[in-house]
């Protein structure tokens, strides 16, 4: 029998408002994302779209509404009415379910590779050191880089650097992995290597992925489900083959073009 | 006057007692006045910018006040206030605040040129905040700023004849106190100035080094 916790959503936007001062990104945002779905988010720069993966991940702060994951409140919550910031403790609690990569990889250039992935399952995770390594090699192994595991980020490529970003990400176990334009750094010949990891792990497991990218094959080949943004709110939402052979809006079909027309 | 009379005997006799001052006194102030001096200032960096705004607020105006008054006043406020202390455990400790605050600049400097993304990764990690601090962000600022920290050590060590006003007997006071008992004070005085330049000059091509081994390597 399901447990409550499985009928809900992975992801949920209740009315989420974000501005930057008086620039309103985000206004009365909804949308939920089930579990397992791979959702990928498109539409122009500025749209938002980088912001709602900030939000889920806790790097920025909804101003009002409310982000729920797995059915529990993130950062708010309502109370009597009022939206009452939640404690940092509940916080960190719901985090540890979610994984990001980021555009500039961000591995931690003091250390090791070895050491960048076995950080937080140690620290965070209290796994033992012995078994975060073991899991470590079997991510290396995954992502094509075990001769690395000594190496600094900096000595690699950055092909290599997103490839271990990647797996760091995995080292974790997030039920969410989110994707930030994670091939926008690299050069066009290596954007292969990263994305077929990437479907590698769409294929094989059921994490849940909230995907920002450029790259529309692989929007194409990896998400179940497309979300047009343009100003802060969803112009068109479908499957990726009706969104990229027959969009309904004439802004996601000038977007699209645009994007295309640039490969 | 004759001109300069210059007498190398009066170096080679001079010699023994500067060292042993040197050693007692100018090195070892230094040594603890700079371990002092880096704890403290990383402890205040980092309290500066994780401390709630009213402490932070406190802690800047006491780091401006120790900046912007001169260490000979410092010590002497100190040497008065203590007259118990020994002066050398004074100077120790004065040095070590007073260069506290210098070094909380440039370990300031050394954190924000973290770059947002590290923090990011930790937040994306759930690294708690204090993992974050020791096992990235500490690490990756020290890198930038050890040469600066390094050159703060010359700058005191090169200070230390200050001591002379709270009475501390070290290398330069030695060189003025063998001048009286031979009547001749510029070998002496010459001689603790060769000596702190023979003592500095390496020290800052360690620091120049050290500052290219450090650089990640790219």
């Amino acid at each position: 029998m399901p447990s409550q916790t499985d009928t809900e959503p992975a992801i949920r936007f209740d009315n989420v408002e974000k501005r930057f001062g008086d620039n309103v990104v985000l206004h009365d945002l909804n949308f939920s994302v089930a579990k397992g779905d791979r959702v990928t988010l498109i539409g122009p720069s500025g749209s938002g779209k980088t912001t709602i993966l900030r939000l889920v991940m806790t790097l920025e702060e909804a101003n009002g509404g409310y982000i729920y994951v797995d059915g529990e409140p993130l950062t708010h919550e309502e109370r009597g009415g009022k939206r009452v910031e939640l404690k940092e403790k509940h916080k960190n609690e719901v985090r540890k379910r979610i994984g990001m990569v980021f555009q500039q990889f961000n591995l931690f250039p003091n250390m090791t590779v070895m050491e960048n992935l076995i950080e937080a399952p140690v620290h965070v995770l209290k796994m033992s050191k012995a078994d975060a390594i073991e899991k470590a090699k079997g991510l290396l192994e995954k992502v094509g880089l075990s001769d690395k595991a000594d190496a600094h980020p900096l000595e690699l490529s950055g092909g290599q650097q997103q490839r271990v970003a990647v797996a760091r990400a995995l080292a974790m176990d997030p039920e969410i992995l989110l994707l930030d334009e994670v091939t926008s750094a690299l050069d066009p010949e290596i954007v292969g290597e990263v994305l077929n990891i990437l479907r590698d792990v769409a294929n094989e497991t059921d994490i849940t992925m909230l995907i920002v990218t450029h790259e529309m094959q692989f929007a194409r080949d990896v998400s179940n489900r497309v979300l047009m943004f343009d100003g802060g709110k969803i112009v068109e939402e479908s499957d990726p083959e009706t969104m990229f052979t027959s969009p309904k809006e004439q802004r996601t079909r000038d977007f699209l073009s645009a994007v295309l027309g640039n490969n | 006057m004759t001109g300069l009379q210059w007498d190398w005997t009066m170096v080679w006799e001079s010699l023994p007692d500067l060292l042993l001052k040197f050693v007692e006194v100018t090195l070892l102030v230094t040594i603890l006045g700079s371990i002092i001096a880096a704890v403290l200032g990383l402890i205040i960096a980092i309290a500066r910018r994780s401390a709630p705004k009213p402490i932070a607020a406190v802690l800047t105006f006491i780091v401006n006040f120790i900046r912007m008054t001169p260490i000979v006043v410092q010590l002497l406020f100190a040497y008065y206030l203590f007259l118990e202390l020994d002066p050398v455990t004074i100077g120790v400790i004065i040095f070590g605040i007073h260069y506290s605050t210098y070094m909380a600049e440039v370990y300031r400097a050394g954190i924000e040129a973290v770059p947002d993304g590290q923090w990011e990764a930790t937040t994306a990690l759930s690294m708690s905040r204090s993992r974050t601090w020791v096992a990235v962000v500490i690490p990756q600022a020290l890198r930038s700023t050890i040469p600066a920290l390094g050159n703060y050590v010359i700058s005191m060590f090169k200070d230390t004849p200050f001591l002379i006003a709270i009475t501390v007997t070290e290398m330069v006071r030695a060189a003025l106190v063998f001048g009286g008992n031979h009547f001749t004070y510029i070998e002496a005085i010459t001689t603790a100035g060769i000596i702190f330049l023979i003592a500095s000059y390496p020290t800052s091509l360690l620091i120049g080094r050290l500052e290219k081994r450090l650089a990640f390597s790219n």
